[in-house]
This record gives structure tokens, sequence and C-alpha cells, in this order.
């Protein structure tokens, strides 16, 4: 799978017009001799099946070719970004799973009531909201108006004059309202799934042979219903990744937070094209991994899976 | 018999109210059974008798309702007036239901053993460990080789059968007054089928429960039960003893059923059918329910309703051919049900 | 999944609907739905006003620069009711014009993914065997690409993007799902007894495809659609605030969000209004697209 999508990387960069070198904006009025120079550098003057070798060659090895924009190895510079947006998405993926199943749950129980449709409305509305949006006006309201958080970046001015405790609190304080923004988000998403997920498993069979057992009927919702009910979510959470991931990019750009995401765009505005392609190959490394994690999750859940 | 009866159900009304309409599921019955018996349902699908079970517990859920005037009465509380709480300790306790698809009817991400173990846990406050030991003496008593080891697996490594006899265990381990199986052995092999329900009588004899035994299949009737309910449309149509259904069925739908099962031993060049199929529950005949397919019918069963006729001593049919015997010839126009010759023979035993 | 039967005893399901297709059917199902009529309410309202405001209003209305300096940055007023940017334009004005580009790109970019999606989920579904599996597994590892780093990549590459280009790269990003979705459907189809009673009577397999399995799959699809033009919508919007979307001259939401940026939080109003036309269209487009969901459903459910 990787595979495919490295090949596919590899197309990509080759069916665009030019390559770095013909009057790209970091190297302007380049005279032929040093472009043919810094082509041969880069191996492009090569054939294009030596090429494609050499690149999957190099991606099977963790060699992304160098970025041209910071001149050093890609690998190197998304090694440290990528940890970051790591934190960023898994802190928003934890909470938004424990508060959009809490949320979906407690609606189902409740269905119909008005607390379901007033919850289930709102969920709507957020679910539709794009992420850039509501971290900037989430930046608006905490950090400008009421000066509850820092306005961007990873950790403070002072970060490193601090103790270690104070050092943590200026960790969490940073990190709050990036990962609040994608949590809410996907609170919102996960809420509506998880509570038509446990609606639908409640008209089952063995729920009605637990109410026959005579099994309390909020125990009915929560253990048994609710089992079955979070198996389709994890799978959810798990094919969430990829737009997870779209969605850090633009919640680090608001809020300056030094992760994938913003190399990205800064590669963007370089046309640092090794840096731009790996990350994309990077993101899909980190799709499957996180789907070969959510597989292992849902085996946990559902034990009829174990048997394949 | 000077005992009172174990379960006493007056007037039962179940309605279902639906966007077509509202579906008289269960539209007036009223039945006893005593301690130690089995009671024998029988009727087509549509006819209510799942409903008649799911309301004895009161697990009929929206849109369906249990109507007022209804009553059920069971070791001397009206269960239809239990709050929530006191329904509970009736259900799996008291009163345990057997469901029809094994399958479905277990939790599949649950062991076995942990759903048994979780009705000792509600209603005796066992412990985990107690609970554990307590199913696992369960699957013994309901012929589980290698009990231990089968309590750790999950319904969907057990057969079909297994997960039948599993059920039971549930449904017996608080050695409850009263057992409702609600179709058995309808999703199993019919070897299965004889082992569950020499099971079931075994169980019966040992533990003295009584048992509301649900089923189309006339065959199980003859097998366990002492007395049967013949519903249809909603209604009893005809309770009697077993010997006496088998012998002298009066109402003619249980004379359809009866003709149209295959015996062995008597050659037949077409199975017998009743012809014409259930009415929907929104829209029961005028009269007589069973009018539009029985043989007999005349202008009377249009026009009223029929009571439940005495036929005998513990007979009742809800037929007009109770006072009008005279009018039982078929109508020319009837289709042929079976040869003609009447149910003379007992039982040659199960198809 | 095996079948499951429902606990309640089915009850008067053989109560029929009543002669009518089940395309009326769900069109008055959706008819009864007040939140997704509401929905196609509101997107009318801002197509009408899109479309015919400009071609109303004096002037080039969309490309007007009044007076440049002593204009920059008004709060909302009663002469500009949404306030101005810093490049002393409506904010109203650009909120309407920039409607044109944001649905405009949103709804092709989308007729493009569903193009595609669907030829090429039907195309696997239909022929199934390897060809089938290789054909899905490309679509995975093409999924597991992060929709909006591919875009980013594909952005640097072909600079600068045009709106076709913008256009066809988003429609190109975005038939993956789609298209699993039409190779699930097709596949189980092609075992459906309807097709084999086709084949017996010497159908083709392209007139199968086409007059027997497509219909089946024009609902799922239009809802899947649906959803994707809010999608689009937003990540355009997005883009084009990173700078890698919509350039100029051309003016979508997202443009306004890229302009509004240097002076936010101070200037609030470029950025909250141009977000707020967001939400609301995304909202509108939302409860259609759930309304839909549940019309097509309800059709193909017995009567309850």
């Amino acid at each position: 799978m990787i595979f495919i999508a490295a090949s596919l990387s590899f197309a990509l960069i080759h069916l665009a017009p030019g390559d770095p070198f013909s009057g790209s904006i970091t190297s302007p009025g380049l005279d032929p001799e040093t472009a043919r120079i810094r082509r041969s550098q880069y191996g492009l003057d090569r054939s294009l099946l030596q090429q494609y070798v050499t690149f999957i060659g190099n991606v099977v090895v963790g060699n992304l070719g160098q970025s041209i924009r910071h001149g050093r190895p890609v690998s190197e510079v998304l090694g440290i970004a990528l940890p970051r947006t790591l934190l960023l998405m898994g802190t928003a993926l934890i909470l938004s799973f424990a508060a959009g199943v809490a949320l979906g749950a407690w609606q189902a129980a409740r269905r119909g009531s008005r607390a379901d449709r007033v919850a289930g409305a709102t969920s709507l509305v957020v679910a539709s909201l794009p992420e850039f949006w509501l971290g900037l006006v989430l930046l608006l309201v905490f950090t400008y108006k009421l000066p509850l958080f820092p306005g961007g970046g990873i950790v403070g001015y002072m970060h490193d004059s601090l103790s270690p405790v104070g050092q943590l609190i200026d960790r969490v304080r940073h990190l709050a309202l990036p990962s609040l923004t994608l949590a809410v988000l996907g609170t919102a998403t996960i809420a509506r799934f998880q509570r038509a997920a446990l609606l639908d498993v409640l008209p089952h069979d063995f729920v009605r042979t637990a109410r026959a057992k005579g099994v309390a009927e909020r125990w009915v919702v929560y253990r048994h219903a609710l089992r079955n009910a979070l198996v389709p979510t994890i799978v959810l959470a798990g094919l969430s990744l990829p737009t997870l991931f779209g969605g850090a990019v633009f919640v680090e750009s608001v809020f300056s937070w030094p992760g994938m995401g913003l190399e990205a765009a800064a590669a963007f505005a370089a046309r640092d094209y090794p840096l731009v392609v790996g990350t994309a190959l990077l993101g899909a490394v980190i799709v499957v991994i996180g789907g070969m994690i959510t597989d292992v999750l849902h085996a946990a859940v559902d034990p009829r899976v174990r048997a394949r | 018999m000077t005992q009172p009866p174990l379960l006493t159900v007056s007037d039962l009304r179940t309605y279902f109210y639906t966007s077509a309409g509202v579906a008289r599921a269960v539209d007036g019955v009223s039945f006893t059974i005593a301690a130690g018996e089995t009671l024998g349902i029988v009727g087509e699908s549509g006819c209510g008798k799942s409903v008649t079970a799911l309301s004895i517990l009161r697990l009929i859920q929206p849109p369906g309702r249990i109507e007022a005037g209804s009553s059920i009465l069971f070791e001397g509380q009206d269960l239809l007036k239990l709050d929530d709480a006191g329904i509970r300790r009736v259900r799996g306790n008291r009163i345990a239901m057997i469901f029809q698809e094994p399958m479905t009817a277990l939790n599949p991400v649950f062991t076995v053993g942990d759903q048994i173990a979780e009705v000792a846990r509600v209603h005796a406050s066992a412990s985990r460990r107690a609970a554990w030991d307590r199913a696992v003496e369960m699957l013994t008593l309901v012929g589980i080789p290698a009990p231990a080891q089968r309590a750790r697996e999950y319904p969907h490594q057990l057969s079909g059968g297994m997960r039948q006899r599993v059920l039971i265990a549930m449904a017996l381990i608080m050695n409850p007054a009263l057992v409702i199986a609600d179709e058995p052995t309808t999703a199993l092999d019919v070897t299965i089928q004889a082992q569950i329900l020499e099971l079931l009588g075994d169980l019966q004899q040992r533990l003295g429960t009584s048992i509301a035994m649900i089923t189309h299949d006339l065959g199980v009737i003859a097998e366990v039960a002492s007395r049967v309910l013949v519903m249809y449309g909603g209604e009893v149509v005809e309770e009697a003893r077993v010997e006496a259904l088998f012998e002298v069925p009066h109402h003619p739908y249980t004379e359809g059923l009866l003709h149209a099962m295959p015996r062995v031993g008597r050659r037949q060049e077409r199975l017998a059918v009743i012809p014409g199929t259930v009415p929907p529950p929104t829209a029961w005949p005028s009269g007589c329910r069973f009018r539009d397919r029985c043989p007999y019918a005349w202008e009377r069963c249009a026009r009223e309703h029929p009571p439940l006729y005495q036929i005998g001593p513990g007979h009742t049919s809800r037929c007009h051919l109770a006072e009008e015997p005279e009018r039982r010839v078929r109508r020319p126009d009837a289709v042929a049900v079976g040869k003609g010759d009447g149910p003379t023979q007992p039982m040659q035993g199960v198809a | 999944m095996t079948s499951v039967s429902l606990s309640q005893p089915q009850v008067a399901d053989d109560v029929g609907v009543g002669g009518s297709s089940p395309w009326e059917t769900a069109l008055r199902a959706l008819a009864r739905d007040r939140s997704a009529m509401l929905g196609l309410v509101v997107l009318g309202v801002i197509a009408v006003v899109a479309i015919v405001t400009p071609l109303i209003a004096p002037g080039d209305y969309c490309i007007a620069q009044p007076d440049i300096i002593r204009l920059k940055n008004i709060p909302p007023s009663a002469a500009h009711p949404l306030g101005t940017d810093k490049f002393s334009r409506d904010v109203l004005a650009r909120l309407i014009c920039g409607a044109r580009v944001s649905l405009a790109i949103a709804f092709l970019s989308v007729l493009v993914a569903a193009t595609v999606g669907t030829i090429y989920g039907a195309i696997a579904g239909y022929v199934g065997g390897i060809a089938d599996s290789v054909l899905m597994r490309a679509v995975d590892a093409l999924l597991a690409i992060p929709r909006v780093l591919l875009l980013i990549a594909v952005a640097t590459l072909w600079n600068p993007l045009g709106i076709t280009g913008l256009v066809l790269v988003l429609g190109l990003t975005g038939w993956f799902g789609v298209s699993r979705l039409v190779r699930t459907l097709v596949a189980s189809a092609r075992h459906d007894d309807f097709v084999a009673a086709a084949r017996a009577l010497g159908a083709g397999d392209v007139r199968i495809l086409v007059h027997h399995i497509l219909p089946r799959v024009v609902s799922p699809v239009l809802v899947a659609g649906t959803l994707g033009i809010g999608n689009v919508i937003v990540i355009e919007a997005g883009l084009t605030y990173l700078g890698m979307g919509v350039q100029p001259p051309h003016a979508s939401w997202g443009s306004m969000f890229y302009d509004g940026i240097e002076y936010f939080p101070s200037v609030w109003w470029v950025c909250v209004f141009a977000g707020a036309a967001l939400v609301v269209t995304v909202l509108a487009v939302n409860l259609v697209a759930d309304g839909l969901r549940e019309a097509l459903d309800a059709r193909q459910l017995p009567a309850r």
C-alpha cells in the first residue's frame, strides 16, 4: 500500500511541468550552468526509470530527499515536526472519542427527548464548522478577549526558565486550544455516529434477552448494547485519520503549531517539492499505521474478529 | 385441584400503534397455568402467541402497549401493576424466557459463562466467582460437555444446539416457577430438536417448573404438553387437554392444522393446506376471524363474533358450530382440505 | 453479519404503501423533512442572491474598488452592514461575489469526483476478480493519503493552479470514497437474480450495467455527493486561506480569510462573516444530505 502511495508521489513529481530548478522562486536567475549542476546533484538528469528505482529504494530506507528550503534531509525535518503533529492529533482523537461515545450513548438512551434533540442539533451544527474558522474563533475569544491561553506556538518564551511542573503546565496551556478545536469537531461527528450505531443495536434480540434476564435498563444500554455499538465507531475513528490530518494542517496554521502541517504550508510557499511530497507520503504511512492499530482495537472489542 | 393456578392471564390486550393503523396483536386472551404443568400454545405466525409471551414479562416496546383492563396474576401479584424494579425482580428470576433464535439471542461480545452468570449476579447478588461456578454447574445440568471450558467461549464458537442449551441454562439458573419457551426448537435440526425437548422435559420433572411452550409445530405439542391453547387472530380459539385436542378437535382451524400435518404411514398425494393467509392484525375481519378460510362458515359467522363455548370438561372452542353442529358440512365451494377422513386416529407419534 | 431478527414480532408487514414509484415516495418523504427543506431554502436563497445581485447591481459589482484609503477597515455600520476589508471593499459585496466562486467550485469538483468515482467503482465491481482487487487496493492506498497534504503537494508542483485546475484537482482527490461505495453496490448487484434474468434474455454487459445496476447506485452517490459539496467548500476555503487555492482576480470566501487574517483579531468582521457564510452554507448542505439519506432509505423499507 505504501508502495503504491510512493509510486504515486513519484508520478506526481515527474508529471509536473518543469523541475525545481527552472525559474522557481527560490533560485531566480539561475544561470543554465549552475542549474545543470544542481540538477545532476539531485539526480534529475538521469532516465525516468533510473530515477524511479532510486526513489523507491530511498523511500524504503526512509530517505525522502533533501529539503530545498531547509537544506537538510526531509526525513530530519519531518522527524522533528511529526511528533508534534501526532501529539496534537492524538490528544484530539482521544478526547473526541471519549466525549463522542459518551454523548452519543447518552443521547441514544434518551432517544426522542428534548435533550436528545438539542444535543443532536448542536452536533450537526458543530460538525459543519470548518476547523480553521473554529480555531480562529477560539483564538479570538480565549486569547484576545479573555486572555486565558497563549496565542500560538508549542511553548512559551520563558519555557526554559520554568520549573518542570511549570514547563508541563506551559505545554498543556499551549496544547489546549489547538487540540480543543479538533476535539470539538471530532466529538460532534463521533457523537452523531455513535448515537446512530447504538440505536441500530438496540432492536437486536440479545438486548431483549438482557431485559428478560432482569437487567436494569441502564445496564442494558451501557453494557450490553454499547459494547456492540462501539465496534463501528472504532472503525470510523480509524477511517477518519486522513481527515483528522487535514484538520490538523489548518489548525496548525491558525495556532502556529510547528508540526507537519505548518511545514507543508511553508514548503508550498518555497516550492520545496521534496518536502511537500514527503509530507504526503509520511501522512499516508501514519494513516496506515493508525489503521493497523484500529484493527487491533477492533479485535479487542469484538471476539468474532479474533477468529479470523 | 385445590391449588390456585400459578399464572392467571385475564383479558390480555396488547395493541401496536403504527402508522398503518392499530394492530390488535393480542385481543382478549385469557388462560391459566398450574404449577408443574406444561401448557402448549400453538398457532401460525401472526396469531399473537409470541406477543402474548412477551406481554407476560412486559417486554413489549413502544409503539406496542398493553391495554388497561388486562391483568396477569402471578404469585399473588398483578405483574402489570408492578413498578420497574418489581418486574425486573420477576424477569429471569421467577419467570424466565427462552427465545427462538439462539444465535441472535446471545450477546456476541461476552462469553456464554458470563451471560449465564449475569443472571445470578443480578438476582442473587452473587459474587463473580460464585456466579461463575453456578453457571458452570448449569452448563453441566443442560448436558454440555467440558462445561468449564465452554463457559469461557463466545456464542459464535458454539453450535446451534449448544447455544440453545446455553439459553436454557440461563433461564433455569434461578430456578424459576415458570419458563416461557418461545419456539425453542424451530431454528434447530430435527435431531437436535428431539434432544432439546427431552432435556426440557427432564428438567421440568426434576425441578417442578411450569412450562409455557409456544410453537407452531403440533408434533412438539404432542410430545411435551398436557394442555393446549390454539390461537388465531389474536384470540384463543380452542383450549383442551392434549389428548382431547388430537382426538376430537372442535374448531375448524384446529382441524385444519391437524390435517395439514403429514403423517408417517399414510399415503397422501397432496399436502393439505388451510387456504388463504392470516389477515393483518390491523384489520381483523368482522364476526369470526377465521371465517374467510373456514370450510363451514355461514352468514352467522360474518355477523356474530363467537364467544368461547364450553364443549366438554376443560375443553372450549370459539366457534358457532358448538351451537349448530349440524352446520359442520363442507361447503361446495370450499377448497378440499385433505382427504376428508376426520382425525379419528390418535397421534402416531411425531411426524 | 447474518440477518437480524428484530425483537418485536413483525406486525402489519404485508400492508402495502399504495402505488407510487420509489422516487415519488422519496420526494414526498423529503418534502416532509422540515430541516432538509430549510436547508434547501437557505441554499436556494444563497444561490439566487449570488447569481442575481451582481447582475442587477450598478456597475461592476464584484470588481469595484471605490475610495482606497478612506474606507479601509471600517467596522459594520449603516453604509456597510458588514464592514469593509483592508482593500476598502464592502464585506457584504465580497461575500455575495465570493459565493459564486465557492459554490461553483464545490459543485463542479464534486461532479468530477462523482463521475470518476462511479465509473471506476462500477468497472471494478462489475469485472470482479483480480482486476477488482488491484483497482481497490490502489484506491485504499490513495485513501490513506490525507487529502489536504496531497492537495498541498499538488498545489506546490503545479504552481499556479488556476480555477479549472483547482476544480480538477479537488475532484480528482475526492473520488476514492465514491468508487468504493459504487464498487460494493455493483459487486453485490452483479449476483442478483434480475441480472441473471437480464442476461438470460440476451442483454450485453454494458446494457446490464447501465440500465439495471446503475440506477441502484444513484441514490447513495447522490447522498455522498451532497455531503462532498459541503466538504469541498470547507477544504477550498482552507486552501485559499493558506494561499494555495483561488488566486486574484478571482475571490472565494477563502480569499476573504486570506486577506482578512492580516489584521485579525482587531479587524474581526471580515473573517467572522466569511466564516459565518461558510458555516451556514455547509450546515444547509448537511441538512439536505441528511434528509436525502433518510428519504432514500425510507423507500427501501417495507411499510412499518
